[in-house]
């Protein structure tokens, strides 16, 4: 597709809009609860279901909640924002209008950066503003019905510069959005499930050039993966139909799985005139410098930062730092073992092959497993100490895994104690040279190979708990 | 007829059907009936009495607000239903005073500022010269009275029709046939909604609609719904600059009073004029009191209008029972 492009001198500009549902247990302007699943319609009010005489009453964690986010994407904080009408009918939406910011947003002027091939890109944030989502319509063979329980579950729109040049960028600009999202607990970040959304403008330009193309915008964009398939259709359909002498339409299009297209939907003609007005029924938002002082101090420390620390302090690759610091309770995992006294590298790996594979293989958690991040630190520090061999070490590491017990135990109750006593291993190793007086020749002639051999030997012979090195040592001195 | 659009509680004070009676005012709606109808009718300042449960038809403009039969049962109710509500975010978190404690204290040295603008070509001679009297009255009793000039005044007619339509067209998009009320059947979705709200509204409520929604699309924003904030701001700053030098302002409620029924409907231009006087209390925000001072030839209740600072009903309602205690209109009722 890149080579598409290139070939026909363009180069693609993409700016995403992002809605993100956030994790409040309850509505932007309500009460009710905001949780996943329920019966259709059992978690409503008057409120949110637009009787008439309600009015909405502003849920103070969702402002904390885009303050955070606003402050974790290094956007300025407005001091005063306001809420604003926008007009539309839709059975989904039972006031026949939804209640957003428009004009004065919470958040503008941030940025992210993304690494791509070593190198660093600053994608600009727009604006961030909060709004209310809308309900459901639920089609039947008996009829149309719509579901009020999502009506007035608080939604983030994250609005970014056309500042995205590929496909890549754009799955790494949401894959970097949504390990913020998820660590400032803001949103579980579920593309799949609906509750992180994904819209894409897409237009082409002559590469190098400043202008924009006329762009079509991209929805029903549900899931990571499909955010560089969609991107890359609609480049490549752009592509053709420039080169076949077309002309760009500005035009809504669904990105369809199924097909792997994206088809239009509505044309800019059709495009809804949402009549935004200022809400007169809330009172414009003034955010004291205090407060945004306060929520600032409540920021975890983030991904970025994270990565930058784990490299600078514990030495460790950016590509472990970058995995180890892609979800919250990984990187938290990690730290608690390092705390524990594990070595930062030996943990690392430890977590970079066997933590991780039991996660991808059980589809579980971190916090879940039953090795905890103590265990783990306990564990390498018996093979540091010499007590146990790695390769025993990961037969206690399965143990660990399955039955929930410290290593010491489990170490102590099989009697895996590495042999580290000379005199012991000496014995034994004595034996098994005097029974293999031939290779003991050949060694000794200078077939450096056998020395493996004879370890091996030894290890079978001790069931693995024969201090490897030691083992190494004692034949060497004999053999000379 | 009684006025409107609260002319129904006005009618059932007047005709002693209650006691009292509460109204909402997003235009006049309380004051004009009352003028029409010879009773009290208060509109208390923006924020003072809480939204919630009225259903709305221009948010930033409606306000509850009593109509009785005298200016302490008005004290008495405002009593009842004004503070704050935490269930309406507009309504104002300040101190609530009992607003009968200083009904009898007098007026003192009040000073009285009466608009040039409201005196004007169109106001009825009989209705002039009742509140002309009305404000010596309130100069012997010891008021100072001094002319002043509210110069936007000329253009709140205009200001308030794009903005009470603008927030009416949305505030009325909820009657869709699809949650609450009245569905009309139909084959599909479109056509159910234009069935619904074709069959479900009347004519004057579907003209507001489309005033509104015209005000607010896209390429007349700024001519219309942005022009007409910023000549309420306008207005407003008028009333602010009035009251650094005045403490009231009283003026007539209505330019005539009352008119048959169905006299005005087919003219809506001249219904709408009828709210000129009582318009800019709602687009400034601040409160304004209808209390009566006299009757026309014919025999029909005229009421005069006091307009306070923002969340001063006290001093409105003051100078209105010192008015009361010295005539007896209110006592009066018209002949049917």
């Amino acid at each position: 597709m890149m080579k598409m492009l290139s070939d026909a001198g363009l180069e693609a500009v993409i700016g995403l809009e992002i809605h993100a549902q956030m994790l409040t247990e309850t509505k932007i302007f309500c009460g009710c609860s905001t949780a996943f699943g329920a019966e259709p319609n059992t978690q409503t009010c008057p409120v949110c279901i637009g009787m008439p005489g309600v009015l909405p009453v502003l849920n103070r964690r969702v402002v904390e909640f885009a303050v955070k986010t606003g402050l974790a994407m290094n956007c300025r904080i407005t001091p005063y924002s306001r809420f604003a009408r926008k007009n539309y009918f839709y059975p989904d939406l039972p006031k026949g209008y939804q209640i957003s910011q428009y004009e004065l947003p919470i958040c503008e002027k941030g940025h992210l950066d993304i690494h791509i091939n070593g190198e660093s890109r600053r994608i600009g944030i727009t604006r961030i503003h909060m709004e209310e989502d809308a309900g459901k319509n639920i089609h039947q063979k008996d009829g149309s019905y719509v579901d009020l329980n999502r009506t007035g579950v608080p939604l983030l729109e994250i609005v970014t510069e056309p500042d995205i040049r590929t496909p890549q960028e754009a799955a790494l600009f949401m894959k970097k959005l949504r390990a913020i999202l998820r660590y400032l607990g803001v949103c579980d970040g579920n593309m799949e499930q609906g509750s992180l959304r994904c819209d894409a403008n897409v237009s082409l330009r002559p590469a190098g050039s400043t202008g924009l193309g006329t762009k079509t915008e991209i929805k029903n964009i549900n899931s990571f993966r499909f955010v560089e398939k969609a991107l890359e259709y609609e480049i490549k359909r752009q592509v053709k139909v420039l080169r076949d002498g077309g002309d760009i339409i500005q035009e809504t299009r669904l990105w369809d799985s199924e097909t792997g297209t994206t088809n239009s939907m509505r044309s800019k003609e059709e495009a809804h005139d949402y009549r935004y007005f200022p809400e007169p029924d809330l009172v414009p938002l003034q955010i004291e410098e205090d407060w945004i002082k306060q929520i600032r101090e409540t920021l975890p420390e983030l991904p970025d930062q994270k990565m930058k620390r784990y490299q600078e302090e514990f030495g460790l690759p950016e590509y472990d730092c970058e995995i180890l610091t892609e979800e919250r309770p990984v990187a938290e995992w990690f730290e608690r073992a390092v705390k524990a006294g594990g070595s930062p590298k030996a943990v690392s790996n430890w977590m970079m092959t066997d933590i991780l594979r039991l996660m991808n293989e059980t589809g579980t958690e971190i916090t879940e497993l039953r090795i905890t991040p103590e265990m783990l630190a306990s564990l390498i520090g018996l093979i540091e100490k010499g007590t146990i061999s790695g390769k025993i070490a990961k037969m206690v590491f399965n143990d660990m895994y399955t039955t929930g017990k410290d290593p010491e135990t489990i170490v102590q109750e099989k009697g895996l104690v590495q042999i580290s006593d000379a005199g012991e291993l000496e014995g034994t190793i004595q034996e098994i040279l005097d029974a293999h007086p031939d290779e003991v020749g050949r060694l000794k002639a200078g077939d450096k190979k056998l020395i493996g051999f004879f370890v091996g030997q030894v290890m079978k012979a001790t069931k693995g708990k024969a201090n490897p090195k030691m083992v190494n040592e004692i034949i060497r001195k004999k053999i000379s | 007829m009684p006025g409107g659009s609260s002319g129904g509680s006005a009618a059932a004070v007047a005709s002693d059907q209650c006691l009292g009676a509460i109204g909402s005012d997003t235009g006049g709606s309380i004051r004009q009936p009352a003028a029409f109808c010879g009773v009290v009718g208060l509109k208390p300042t923006y924020g003072r009495v809480s939204r919630y449960g009225l259903v709305a038809f221009a948010s930033s403009l409606d306000q509850i607000g009593p109509i009785t039969k005298t200016v302490e049962d008005a004290a008495l109710l405002l009593n009842i239903i004004g503070g704050h509500d935490p269930l309406d975010s507009t309504s104002a978190d300040i101190d609530l005073p009992d607003f009968t404690a200083s009904l009898s204290e007098g007026i003192g040295e009040i000073r009285i500022g009466v608009p040039d603008e409201y005196f004007i070509e169109g106001l009825d001679p009989e209705v002039e010269s009742a509140v002309r009297t009305a404000i010596k009255l309130l100069e012997k009793e010891g008021a100072s009275v001094k002319p002043i000039s509210l110069p936007h005044t000329g253009y709140a007619v205009s200001t308030y029709y794009i903005l009470a339509t603008s927030e009416a067209s949305s505030n009325l998009a909820r009657y869709d046939g699809v949650k609450y009320g009245f569905r009309a059947e139909a084959g599909d979705l479109m056509e159910m909604y234009l069935r619904t709200r074709a069959q479900g509204f009347g004519p004057e409520v579907k003209r507001r609609i489309m005033l509104g929604t015209y005000a607010l699309s896209a390429g007349y924003y700024d001519a219309y719904y942005k022009k007409a904030q910023q000549v309420r701001t306008l207005i407003k700053q008028d009333f602010e600059d009035a009251f650094s030098e005045v403490d009231v302002i009283v003026t007539p409620t209505t330019p005539t009073p009352a008119f048959r029924v169905g006299e005005k409907i087919s003219d809506p231009l001249q219904m709408y004029l009828n709210d000129i006087f009582t318009i800019s209390a709602n687009l400034a925000g601040t409160c304004a009191i209808s209390i009566p001072c006299g009757f026309s030839s014919s025999g029909l209740p005229i009421g005069f209008q006091i307009i306070g600072r923002p969340f001063d009903e006290e001093t409105v309602l003051r100078l209105a029972g010192t008015y009361e205690r010295e005539t007896d209109w209110h006592m009066r009722r018209p002949e049917l």
